[in-house]
């Protein structure tokens, strides 16, 4: 190893990278089995209705078809959809895999066909003949909970699904006190993560070992693992959950579905392996989808720009069912609902309102995004009704550096932070001055500069085990092979982030060898001891840190190990630089990190009482959250006449604490930048007053192209977080989480001339021309 | 995402397939670059029982010069209108509106034929087609025939050729002397299509004055139309800021726009003034 290499802060290109771009990786699709037989899925075309009958007999006979399974069917056999989520006086429908009685929104499952091929199984699904009695449909959540409107789940008698409220400090002394009270009304739509890879399961059943596997596109193979035994009735032990190559996430498949259950089921019950992979458009339909949120925010300012308190009423649309995390997403919301501020006065209530849509759950954010748009559009609110800058609000309301751990109105305690410095410097990249300047001459000649401003802190390395359903714990083994190579075991389930490599980089460091010597495996319950999974910014964080803490024990080991092969009794005599142990009185005498690896597996010569191999396991519990934090400015100029909103410029100052890889951290900012957008401009799922989802294709839902977004310039401050001996907060988010208010931000500010205070995302030409127009 | 099932076939020959076609009539569909009639395959849209792929008819592939005109066969990609140095040269207006067309995938895939015979009321060469004032050739095992752009949209996904008519060349006019065109489009975010697009051939005499001018329109109504009152408004006027703008006043006179997610009516005939404005601007300026 050449001297003082490192590799943890070094740009290194993703070692997953050559397989995935020179399609030479497995995901689930690509996975063949012998006698492999395929399902498809009849799914309810209508939002609300019961189900009279389900006639399946053409379909049974239809050329190539090995079965047909109805909800009646498998009712007795597979448990009903979990939702892990506990909220005071939760309702939580019954969720089966196949729906038996009624159906609560289009794309609930209904029947399962498995043939010979996918052609075969699609063909024979349109033979199938459901009778159904249409019911009225439930599709707006402040028409649901309102008097008068139809019951989704009869047995409750409401559609609220839950009340949930938080509060510090003294809301009403703080409007008592207030000299003025901001209020705006604002909706974070319903959008659909499409990840690029559509959910699949592959299933086979080993009745000799009576063993069931099962390859899904998924997060969190162990936790599904888990809740597929039970969903199952088997012993957890003899299920084995693979995610291969997972093709994107966003928390969509943070989850556990009645496909992963059903084709399961079917593999056991068949005795044939089974394939399913889900289309587009079931994409569309019946994977979750995100935000959903109609809130009605009350900001108690002074005149200076003090805010008081924040007093927010969210309607959270639920959809059908819960799934895994639903309630929990809007809880999120309220922890976050203070931001970067010191506003020590707070209330937040949600009502969860069940509707006859798909469910709602985590997306990319999960509940932040959310929070910060609302917060960073408040604070532009405030300072548009006091005639005071944007920037001059915010930094009115920071705390001080010296404040940190700092306590927050939801009872939180932020690790560390300088919000000040994050923000100046963003404002120093992009010149606000002269931006603010150029602005008004422009508009002289009739031109619309906007310039938005978002000041972000988020709540990552999710989590201490105590605020997660399942535990927030992660787990890591580092296995030293005889030859020196490195298999490290992630319980973190990566699928696109890149801990193939910063893992590695991680290691490589600590034990002094190359990247190319470290082998990063995840995904695999059979092989990877019981992890939770990789979501809510916390890879790294927390699966990062369980590395770390194997690495030590590894090294502790292989110390004394060392020690023990150069005839030195005091440990504390040897070092280990550079990939060799050596005596600090004396650096000649000196043993490769190789040889005390091989020794340790020939075990001819170990100290007394030391196990024979090299190998450690550690399981991460956080002390805390992580907050990392920054600051986004997005510039852009609308055309008066047409509504259409150009980028000139986008900064992104971003604070992550350490940083591993700048490449992975630059890469996931800006693929949260450009989710980002999509929200802020083009995207929303769209429902009929029928429950149809109008949106249901690529050729009417808007993800962004490489050709809507703009130069990012991204740049990064490195404020160690004090949580983990890593010092990384997490940098998953971020980018969704900051720029959808800096890019509406912009946008209003450019058309504030014409009158208009605030509209609704997703902000289309014809939304913005149309309020000009108004003005 | 799965269509129904299929017979395949892959002629060599335009009178083979145009035999086949005679043959399965209503049954059979023609394939050419795929990318529109495969998604609706796989929706299930459509679920013809007989393919003929026309991608072996070689015949159908080609740009070539004749006299004043243009020959483009049916079987001609989008990308080789996009990057052919003669249509540069002579007609600037197709391959910058091939350009327009989706990405660099499906341009290398679909066929000016295929966009055309398609007739989807967004697709962005039919506004170049009648501003250019093209003629469309059309064959059956019967004989040919000639059709006029104007003639051949007939409505939405519906054209004048016959179910067993191949549609093999588009003719346009090269460009003339002091003149100048331009293709402008307002895509629909999602598809990609044109929410608006907006084609314009302008002729100037030495005066300054607009000597002709042709306007199509794509993505407006069901189908593309010549945007009549515009050119004539314009027609014999001195090409001023302020003339211009009064006659693009008229791009949706006697239109019915369409209405949906992605824009209202209003807005739609709104870009359809603004955008011809523009185009004729820019086609002002290209002469
Ligand atoms: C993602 C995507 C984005 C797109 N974006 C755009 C865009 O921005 N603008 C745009 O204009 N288009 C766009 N398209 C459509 C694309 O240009 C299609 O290729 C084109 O519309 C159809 O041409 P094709 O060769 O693929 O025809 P096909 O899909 O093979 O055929 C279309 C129809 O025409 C018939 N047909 C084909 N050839 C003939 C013929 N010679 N005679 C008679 N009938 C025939 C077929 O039977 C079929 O009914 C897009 C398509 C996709 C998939």
């Amino acid at each position: 190893m050449p001297k003082g290499k490192k590799f943890v802060g070094e740009p290194i290109p993703r070692v997953e990278d050559h397989r995935l771009i020179t399609g030479r990786s497995q995901y689930v699709d690509d996975i063949v089995r012998p006698r492999m037989a395929y399902a498809a899925i009849l799914r309810s075309i209508y939002a609300h209705a019961r189900v009279k009958a389900v006639h399946v007999e053409n379909a049974r006979r239809a050329p190539g078809v090995i079965a047909v399974f109805t909800g009646e069917d498998v009712r007795e056999a597979i448990g009903p959809v979990p939702v892990a989520s506990r909220l005071p006086d939760l309702k939580v429908p019954k969720h089966p895999v196949l729906a038996v009685e009624k159906v609560h929104y289009v794309g609930e499952p209904i029947a399962v066909v498995v043939a010979e091929d996918r052609y075969l199984a699609r063909d024979a699904v349109d033979l199938i003949e459901v009778e159904y009695e249409p019911l009225e449909a439930v599709v707006d959540p402040e028409r649901a909970i309102a008097e008068g409107a139809p019951i989704i789940h009869e047995e409750f008698g409401t559609n609220v699904a839950f009340v949930w409220q938080l509060s510090g400090g003294d809301i009403e002394r703080a409007f008592r006190e207030a000299d003025l009270v901001v209020s705006q009304r604002m909706v974070n739509q319903r959008l659909i993560p499409v990840a690029m890879e559509p959910r699949g399961v592959v299933a086979e059943y080993l009745p000799g070992e009576g063993q069931l596997t099962v390859w899904t596109s998924t997060q969190i193979p162990h936790l599904l693992r888990t809740q597929l035994a039970a969903m199952l009735r088997l012993a957890e032990n003899r299920v084995r959950v693979i995610a291969p190559e997972v093709g994107g996430g966003f928390g969509s498949k943070l989850n556990v579905y009645a496909e992963e259950a059903l084709v399961g089921y079917l593999a056991m019950r068949l005795g044939r392996p089974i394939k399913w992979i889900e289309t587009r458009r079931e994409n569309f339909l019946s994977t979750i989808h995100g935000r959903g949120q109609i809130a009605e925010v009350e900001a108690a300012v002074k005149r200076d720009g003090t805010v008081l308190g924040l007093r927010y009423k969210i309607i959270q649309d639920v959809g059908a069912y819960h799934q895994l995390l639903t309630p929990a997403i809007p809880t999120l919301t309220g922890l976050m609902a203070t931001g970067p501020y010191k506003i020590p006065n707070l209330h937040v209530q949600v009502i969860g309102a069940f509707t006859n849509k798909m469910a709602t759950d985590a997306y990319r954010g999960a509940g932040r995004p959310e929070a910060t748009y609302l917060l960073e559009r408040m604070m532009d609110r405030i300072a548009g009704e006091l005639g005071l800058d944007p920037v001059e609000v915010r930094m009115r309301n920071f705390p001080q550096p010296e404040e940190f751990p700092f306590p927050t109105a939801s009872g939180l305690a932020y690790d560390s932070g300088n919000y000040q410095q994050a923000l100046r410097r963003a404002l120093e990249i992009v010149g606000y001055e002269g931006l603010r300047q150029e602005q008004q001459q422009l508009r002289q000649q009739g031109r619309y500069l906007g310039i938005g401003i978002s000041t972000y802190v988020e709540i990552c390395a999710l989590g201490p085990s105590p605020a997660l359903p399942a535990g927030g714990w992660e787990s890591a083994t580092v296995r030293v092979e005889p030859t020196g190579k490195i298999t490290v075991l992630t319980g973190a389930s990566p699928h696109g982030q890149g801990q193939e490599t910063s893992f590695a980089q991680i290691v490589a460091d600590e034990l002094g060898v190359e990247l190319a010597d470290v082998r990063v495996v995840h995904g695999d319950t059979a092989i990877v001891q019981y992890g939770i999974g990789t979501f809510g910014s916390r890879a790294t964080a927390v699966g990062g840190t369980a590395v770390y803490g194997a690495l030590q024990k590894v090294k502790e080991k292989a110390t004394r190990l060392a020690a023990h092969l150069l005839g030195e009794e005091n440990v504390a005599n040897v070092a280990f630089e550079d990939g060799c142990f050596f005596l600090k009185d004396n650096p000649e005498r000196r043993v490769t990190f190789q040889e005390v690896a091989l020794a340790a597996y020939l075990a001819k010569s170990l100290p007394p009482g030391m196990e024979p191999g090299l190998e450690a396991t550690y399981f991460f519990e956080p002390s805390n959250f992580t907050f990392p934090f920054g600051a986004h400015i997005a510039v852009v100029e609308v055309d008066p006449e047409t509504g259409d909103v150009q980028f000139r410029r986008y900064v992104a100052v971003d604070d992550c604490g350490r940083v591993i890889n700048p490449l992975l951290v630059d890469g996931q900012v800006h693929g949260g930048i450009v989710q980002s957008l999509g929200q802020a401009l083009l995207e929303e799922a769209v429902y009929d007053e029928n429950g149809q989802l109008v949106t249901g294709e690529l050729t009417e839902y808007a993800i962004p192209k490489a050709t809507d977004v703009p130069w990012l310039e991204t740049d990064r401050m490195e404020t160690p977080s004090p949580v983990n001996p890593l010092g990384v907060k997490g940098v998953g988010e971020a980018g969704t989480i900051a720029a959808t208010p800096a890019i509406v931000n912009a946008v209003l500010d450019a058309v504030a001339p014409f009158g208009v205070r605030h509209l609704d995302m997703p902000l289309k030409p014809e939304k913005i021309w149309r309020a000009i127009r108004g003005a | 995402m799965i269509p129904t099932a299929f017979e395949y076939f892959r002629p060599t020959n335009l009178s083979e397939a145009l035999a086949l076609l005679e043959q399965y009539k209503d049954e059979a569909k023609l394939l050419a670059g795929g990318h529109s009639l495969i998604p609706m395959m796989k929706l299930r849209l459509a679920q013809p029982q007989y393919l003929i792929d026309l991608g072996g008819v070689k015949e159908l592939s080609y740009i070539r010069e004749s006299g004043d005109h243009l020959l483009i066969g049916a079987m001609t990609r989008h990308v080789d209108v996009e990057t052919s140095e003669v249509l540069r040269q002579r007609c600037p207006l197709l391959t910058e509106t091939a350009r327009r067309i989706g990405d660099a995938q499906v341009r290398n895939m679909g066929t000016i034929g295929g966009s055309l015979a398609h007739a989807d009321p967004a697709a962005d060469y039919p506004a170049a087609i009648l501003a250019l004032g093209a003629e469309l050739r059309a064959v059956s095992i019967q004989g040919e025939r000639w059709i006029r752009a104007e003639d051949f949209f007939v409505d939405m996904l519906t054209t004048a050729l016959a179910p067993e008519e191949i549609l093999v060349e588009v003719k346009v006019p090269a460009l003339g002397p002091r003149t100048g065109t331009a293709y402008v489009k307002v895509a629909q975010k999602a598809s990609g299509f044109a929410l608006c697009g907006v084609a314009v051939v302008l002729t100037v005499d030495p005066n300054g004055v607009c000597q002709d001018v042709a306007v199509g329109v794509t993505g407006v109504a069901s189908k593309a139309y010549r945007a009549r009152a515009v050119e004539d408004a314009l027609r014999g006027r001195a090409l001023d800021a302020s003339a211009i703008a009064d006659a693009s006043a008229k791009a949706a006179e006697g239109v019915d726009p369409l209405e949906d997610l992605h824009a209202s009516a209003e807005y739609r005939a709104h870009l359809a003034r603004v955008w011809s404005r523009r185009a004729i601007e820019q086609a002002r300026a290209s002469i």
